[in-house]
């Protein structure tokens, strides 16, 4: 059993206060009746995808495989074509990079923007992400950038204060470049470990606010060259086939190197990341799994693999 | 993958074209193609299930066998059938027959309630209420200032007892306080979160039995995925749902996830959110919503919300002279100001099917542009402005200098103002394959958008 497992699912089941059943037993329901292999497990196993939200595509794609699979090597029982498939499918997601890597040059920070769609979680990830940063003790900036939402300033000042990182803010309807580039040069002066830009959640069908970002991105990197090291694209994992979409558009505008996968503490699997990598080859970063400081964590792929069939 | 329902139909019927009859097979291959469809959309995978078998009951009922263009039958009928279950007609806010009217906006996180609140108290403000906006989501950092903010720009009144009050006490209060103020309806601004989390959603319950609500709106995004069914039934569960309503309806997501909300609730959808302002909330038009759950674009809304801004009188000129192909950069240059005034061009285009691919990159203008544009366009002779063909490398650098602009400017402007006239042509004889007549708006083409 996996009741030991530190880690995302680890938290993730402590957090629920449920015990869930155990990747054996998953096996067993989910080809539940089913030891040998026939139709009907194909069938199930779209199912379960689609649930998933993987999308038409990639499951259709996974499917196949599997049924290749089976006839080459003339496999009979379910729960060896199950060890098969979470092969696959960690083999999907593992390619790419999935720590956040804090490597800042010299005494210059390392400088992480902070972009999605509306209501994502960017500016509670940042909060989580500050904490964490600072636990290890390093110094960090935070910018706030969404200068439109109401009370957004507020919401990452109180983030700040929680971390004790400090913040770089201006008025509420500000340029949001304009505090980008406050922030890194404030961050560079001060030779910060880290900043973490917090912008306004948009969407990315709007064309100028699309072009607003890549103007942020433009003059963090006008004040410090090499900058922003990372552009986190946060999504929420209850996001359906629009997420692919979203991917796409932001990785269009911006140099995005990550996902920051949020709200996987609901009943949603976040199955469209697994398309977003296998099309855009962007890899996870962080998972989300709540709302208090220890609900970021490293994204893992095994684990991931393992909840998307809880 | 994304193309249109009807566009993968006809690959489906290019094959018995000419047999002029369906077969229960091709019938179940055309089936096969609406599943996908439905499921790129995000319609959750049983509720798929169920529809289809409603579908083929339906098109099994309707002889439509001897369809001449088949595509375009199935099409209808999967149409008329996802109308049908999302209601046919919009259902309006309910109102207590004595005030005060209590509204609950519950959801999960992120989806988008503390605006539609603000909406909400827009709305009702112009038709004559007094709202009272009140915050409850003592959880998320500075939830209740946001909600105040909010309360401000719409030019309502505000309440809450504060972040260390107990939720279930605010509202409560909220009642006094708003027969204090004069207030006649109540919004109750809930804190986001999860289905499975037990103790809030205790929380949400309590504080429906303490305040008996007049309407429990369930806020949901538009683009949620499967999972939609998953969270809507728990929350239906603990709460009486009354209404749903739908935001982030100005994206491009296909919006599927609507009619999985609907199936687990049964309740209908009052509105739907179309952008960040306060004043973008529509009444939900279920015709329009299964356009884009097939794919087919947004053609009523559109052509109804250019109707609102665009001079009739004007729109019928523009109209003839794109059809003669005389339009020209004056009457580019007051398109643009009049699509200015209709909001961004792009999410308008977008909404007529076929027009997202054909729509050119960069053809979205802000305020900037616009000023450039007329400092351009009127530093043109009335000839050029009609003819301008004839505007070559020296009457660019004149027009530049006289514009303040530079001649890479003038040369961006006439390549908009060229694309735009191609555009204009292809909009004249209307997208290739949209969905069956008699849907939809008749006469209404784009062309009546005055573009
Ligand atoms: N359950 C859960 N809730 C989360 C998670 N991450 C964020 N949230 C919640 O989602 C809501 C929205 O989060 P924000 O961080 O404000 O989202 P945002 O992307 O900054 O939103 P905007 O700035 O308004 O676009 C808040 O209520 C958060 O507490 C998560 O991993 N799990
Ligand atoms: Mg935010």
């Amino acid at each position: 059993m996996t009741e030991k497992k530190a880690g995302f699912l680890g938290r993730l089941r402590e957090r629920l206060g449920k015990t869930r059943s155990g990747l054996l037993d998953n096996v067993k329901r989910v080809f539940s009746g089913r030891p040998r292999i026939g139709e009907d497990v194909f069938e199930d196993l779209e199912e379960i995808l689609i649930e998933g939200d993987l999308g038409v595509e990639t499951t259709m794609t996974i499917v196949e495989d599997m049924r290749q699979v089976t006839k080459e090597r003339k496999l009979e029982n379910s729960a060896d074509l199950f060890r098969v498939l979470e092969e696959e499918l960690a083999g999907l997601l593992e390619p790419g990079d999935h720590a956040l890597n804090w490597t800042s040059s010299g005494d210059d920070p390392h400088v992480v923007l902070v972009v999605g769609v509306n209501g994502a979680g960017k500016t509670t990830t940042i909060g989580k992400l500050a904490q964490k940063l600072r636990a290890e003790g390093k110094s960090v900036v935070l910018g706030a950038a969404d200068t439109f939402r109401a009370a957004a300033v507020e919401q990452l000042t109180i983030w700040s204060e929680r971390a004790g990182a400090a913040i770089v803010k201006h008025a509420d309807g500000a340029d949001p470049a304009a505090v980008a580039y406050d922030a890194t040069d404030a961050a560079v002066a001060r030779k910060a470990d880290c900043l973490i830009i917090d912008t306004a959640g948009r969407l990315h069908t709007k064309v100028n606010l699309m072009e607003e970002l890549k103007k942020i991105q433009r003059v963090v990197g006008k004040r410090l060259p090499g900058a922003p090291h990372d552009v986190l694209l946060v999504l929420d994992a209850t996001t359906g086939q629009n997420g692919l979409q979203q991917a796409i558009q932001f990785t269009e505008a911006l140099n995005v190197t990550g996902i920051a996968l949020t709200k996987l503490d609901g009943t949603a699997k976040g199955g469209i990341a697994v398309a977003i990598q296998k099309q855009l080859g962007i890899p996870i970063k962080l998972i989300g799994v709540g709302e208090a400081v220890d609900d970021l964590q490293p994204f893992n792929a095994r684990e991931f693999v393992e909840a998307l069939f809880e | 993958m994304f193309e249109s329902l009807n566009k993968r139909l006809e690959e489906v019927f290019k094959n018995i074209r000419g047999q002029g009859k369906l077969t229960e097979k091709n019938m179940k291959e055309s089936l096969q193609e609406i599943r996908m469809a439905l499921l790129e959309a995000d319609v959750n995978y049983k509720v798929v299930k169920g529809f289809i078998a409603d579908v083929q009951e339906a098109a099994t009922g309707q002889k439509v066998l001897d369809a001449v263009h088949p595509g375009q039958m199935i099409v209808k009928i999967v149409h008329e059938e996802l109308v049908k279950v999302m209601g046919e007609k919009n259902e309006p806010l309910r109102m207590a027959d004595s005030p005060p009217t209590i509204l609950m906006m519950v959801g999960l996180q992120g989806q988008g309630k503390t605006t539609t609140a603000g909406k909400l108290a827009v709305m009702l403000k112009k038709k004559g209420h007094r709202p009272l906006l009140v915050g409850a989501d003592v959880y998320r950092p500075a939830a209740i200032k946001q909600l105040e903010v909010v309360a401000g720009q719409a030019g309502v009144e505000s309440f809450s007892l504060g972040e260390n009050a107990n939720p279930v006490d605010t509202c409560v209060m909220a009642g006094g306080e708003a027969q204090m103020r004069n207030c006649d309806v109540i919004i109750l601004d809930t804190a986001g979160r999860l289905h499975v989390d037990a103790e809030m959603m205790g929380e949400v319950r309590q504080i429906h039995s303490a305040v008996n609500p007049t309407e429990i709106l369930f806020v949901a995004n538009a683009m949620q995925g499967q999972d939609a069914v998953n969270s809507a039934k728990e929350f239906h569960a603990v709460l009486p749902l009354t209404g749903v309503i739908l935001t982030q309806m100005d994206g491009d997501a296909r919006g599927g996830a609507a009619l999985s909300l609907i199936s687990v609730t049964g309740c209908p959808i009052k509105f739907v959110g179309t952008g960040e302002k306060l004043d973008a909330l529509d009444a939900f038009h279920p015709q329009r919503l299964a356009d884009q759950i097939l794919g087919m674009g947004d053609i009523v809304s559109l052509v109804e919300k250019a109707q609102e801004v665009v001079d009739q009188e004007q729109a019928l000129k523009f109209q003839e002279k794109a059809r003669k192909a005389t339009w020209d950069l004056e009457d580019f240059l007051q398109q643009m100001q009049q699509v200015k005034k209709m909001g961004s061009l792009g999410d308008l285009v977008k909404k007529i099917p076929g027009m997202n691919k054909m729509m050119p990159k960069g053809m979205d203008f802000d305020e900037d542009e616009l000023k450039y544009a007329e400092a351009i366009v009127y530093s043109m002779t009335p000839y050029e402005r009609r003819h301008p063909k004839i505007i070559n490398g020296s009457r660019r650098r004149r027009i530049a200098t006289g514009s303040g602009t530079s001649v890479p400017d003038v040369n961006h402007l006439l390549k908009d103002f060229q694309k735009m006239k191609k555009m204009i042509k292809k909009m004249m004889k209307g997208p290739k394959g949209r969905g069956p007549k008699g849907r939809g708006p008749q006469g209404l083409g784009p062309a009546g958008l005055g573009f």
